[in-house]
């Protein structure tokens, strides 16, 4: 129970910020302080706010089950791609759009895209696949706090508990810190889980005999498959570099690049964010995969028995069967249960906390969504001239607070696999919308008709894929289903992890045809007016 | 011109060298005794893209976008 409640006075401690940012954000523009921080964010909440709100449930608790699983190759999928791709959309587009934001006063990424291709619904279509993309993420940040709680307590704390208090203190220092709130509480939660992250690998490697000993072990056993990337295929691999495309296309990671006081503050962030991931990053991915060293956690033990039975008899079991052994096998818990096995209890609670630091990352998408809402939807459509800023920003209180509870009565009803899975195509439609700023930025031929044909296949193809997956379930371990070949070659095939497009991950061919989706319609339709792509391209 | 040609060239090949098929099948050497491979060389590219982001900023930064707003602070502080 100790471990818990240090994550007690952890979320006590969190709550406190949020609210102290609120007293002292008192007297000033009210939306765009509420929103924005007045965008005066200093270079060390910039850099530690904008990594801390990137790194959620899924970088650390994912990361550590999916190295468990399948090795040291996650740390290259997921990992050393976005320590290159996400710091230089950062360099290219956030500076950009920062400086647009300070010059214009846009808020959001839709109110840019109105005003640079002159529309208005097509805006109004932009914010909803945005927002519909976004919305699991908070869903599974209030599972991921009353599972993390239930596990540290040891199941003292019921998930149903745990998961409406992680959602009450998110809800809390949102509410009343707003953005200033949200950066500061992800700048501790970042800096804790550098600390703990460091203390625990230390930790857990003493525990084990030292890590030498253990991968010599691993590489002489079965085991050793996952201490290199041959189950992986080469494209497979490379599908993922496109995958980190998404991060600048998230509305809670852009408008956090509005947030800072001066452009040289992103300067610290694209140079150190490669070093943060990789402080971050490199111990889960190790410590995920050295868990299969670990003989002496009986649910360790169950994970791996469900993983073997899956390999070898998965192939004349239902699929319902199957996707229940994946359940099982999966190793998300895996680091909290390394930290009950070999950390002192006291240090088991404090880096509980830091798990719970990640866990909880889903505050700026809910800050995002609120923004979006009241900016994109009520402002837009004449709220804010009928009613005031002051109205502006109480509705966006509002629905931060509808937002959390819709958000927590869906947490209790429906299984976390299906937002798991609607976070995988969150990822990939995001990316496919990677080319809105790209061209919104860069190219003065591009046309709102572009934009709405980019938003439009996003949607159809994250829906295509999504439905492709429910029709055809996932095989057991080895050889793809092919749905469609042609002259050899297999085209759309069924894998156990998803679907293959050519060999690809669908994100490549979902990237690459909004690219030209955005090409070709923009080139065949009206430019907006010369004044309008003079204020972009002076 | 030569230097941007040269930043572009460097992060072109940086992206390449991502996909390092030679370490795919085999996790020796172990660096530091336990590290493998494979997992070495992602976690030095991302020491690499650290590196090649500080060129990025030395010698690419887009200044003239807060410059350009200091000229409109600057003219609007002088018309009032």
């Amino acid at each position: 129970m100790i471990p818990a409640i240090v994550v007690f006075i952890y979320l006590a401690t969190v709550l406190y910020i949020g609210i102290f940012a609120f007293r002292k954000a008192s007297g000033k523009k009210e939306a765009e302080d509420y929103f924005l921080a007045s965008r005066s964010l200093g270079p060390f909440v910039f850099l530690f706010s904008l990594f801390g709100t990137n790194m959620t449930a899924f970088a650390i608790l994912g990361s550590s089950g999916h190295a468990f699983s399948n090795g040291i190759v996650t740390f290259g999928l997921m990992a050393s791609s976005s320590a290159l791709v996400i710091p230089l959309t950062i360099f290219f587009i956030g500076t950009r759009v920062w400086a647009l934001g300070k010059k214009y006063g846009f808020m959001t990424p839709v109110q840019m895209f109105r005003d640079r291709w002159e529309c208005g619904h097509i805006g109004t279509a932009i914010f909803v696949v945005q927002a519909v993309l976004l919305v699991p993420y908070i869903i599974i940040g209030i599972m991921g706090g009353g599972t993390t709680l239930s596990t540290i307590s040891g199941g003292r704390v019921p998930y149903w508990f745990g998961g409406a208090i992680v959602a009450l203190v998110v809800m809390g220092y949102v509410f009343f810190g707003g953005m200033r709130g949200t950066a500061w509480v992800n700048t501790f939660q970042t800096t804790l889980f550098l600390l703990f992250g460091a203390i625990a690998i230390v930790v857990i490697g003493v525990g084990m005999g030292g890590f030498g000993t253990a991968t010599k072990a691993m590489l002489a056993s079965p085991l050793a498959p996952l201490l290199t990337r041959e189950r992986i295929s080469p494209l497979y691999f490379f599908s993922y570099t496109f995958i980190p495309l998404s991060a600048i296309a998230f509305p809670h990671i852009l408008i956090f690049c509005l947030t800072a006081e001066k452009m040289n503050h992103f300067k610290k962030t694209v140079i150190f964010y490669p070093i943060c991931i990789l402080a971050i990053w490199a111990p889960c991915v190790f410590l995920g995969v050295m868990a299969n060293r670990v003989n002496d956690v009986p649910q360790i033990r169950a994970k791996q028995e469900a993983r073997r039975v899956l390999a070898t008899q998965g192939k004349s079991m239902t699929p319902e069967a199957r996707d229940e052994l994946r359940e099982e096998s999966a190793g998300d818990d895996v680091i909290i249960l390394l930290l009950q096995r070999y950390a002192p209890i006291w240090l088991a609670g404090l880096l509980g906390a830091g798990i719970m630091a990640a866990v909880m990352a889903s505050d700026s998408q809910i800050l995002a969504l609120s923004t979006m809402f009241t900016e994109d939807v009520f402002a837009h459509y004449g709220g804010k001239r009928r009613f005031g800023e002051s109205v502006q920003v109480q509705t966006g209180r509002i629905f931060v607070v509808i937002l959390t509870l819709l958000a927590y009565a869906v947490a209790l009803r429906a299984p976390e696999t299906i937002f798991e899975l609607a976070i995988q195509y969150a990822f990939s439609g995001y990316a496919a919308l990677s080319p809105l700023l790209i061209a919104a930025l860069f190219w003065r031929g591009s046309t709102k008709w572009g934009a709405l044909a980019v938003t439009l296949w996003t949607a159809f193809s994250v829906i295509a894929v999504a439905a492709y997956q429910h029709a055809v379930p996932a095989p057991a371990p080895g050889p793809p289903i092919v749905s469609w070949s042609m002259g050899g070659m297999d085209v759309l095939s069924r894998t156990p992890g998803g679907t293959a497009v050519f060999g690809f991950m669908p994100v490549v061919p979902m990237v690459i045809i909004s690219g030209l989706l955005m090409i070709v319609v923009s080139m065949a339709t009206a430019k907006p007016r010369a004044a309008t792509i003079r204020k972009y391209f002076q | 011109m030569t230097r941007k040609l040269f930043l572009f060239v460097a992060v072109l090949a940086l992206y390449v060298l991502h996909q390092d098929f030679w370490n795919w099948r085999t996790a020796y050497p172990l660096v530091f005794g336990f590290i493998p491979i494979g997992l070495f060389y992602h976690a030095a590219y991302a020491v690499a893209s650290a590196l090649l982001l500080w060129l990025l900023v030395k010698f690419a930064w887009p200044a003239h976008l807060e410059e350009e707003l200091e000229q409109r602070d600057s003219r609007e502080d002088a018309n009032t």
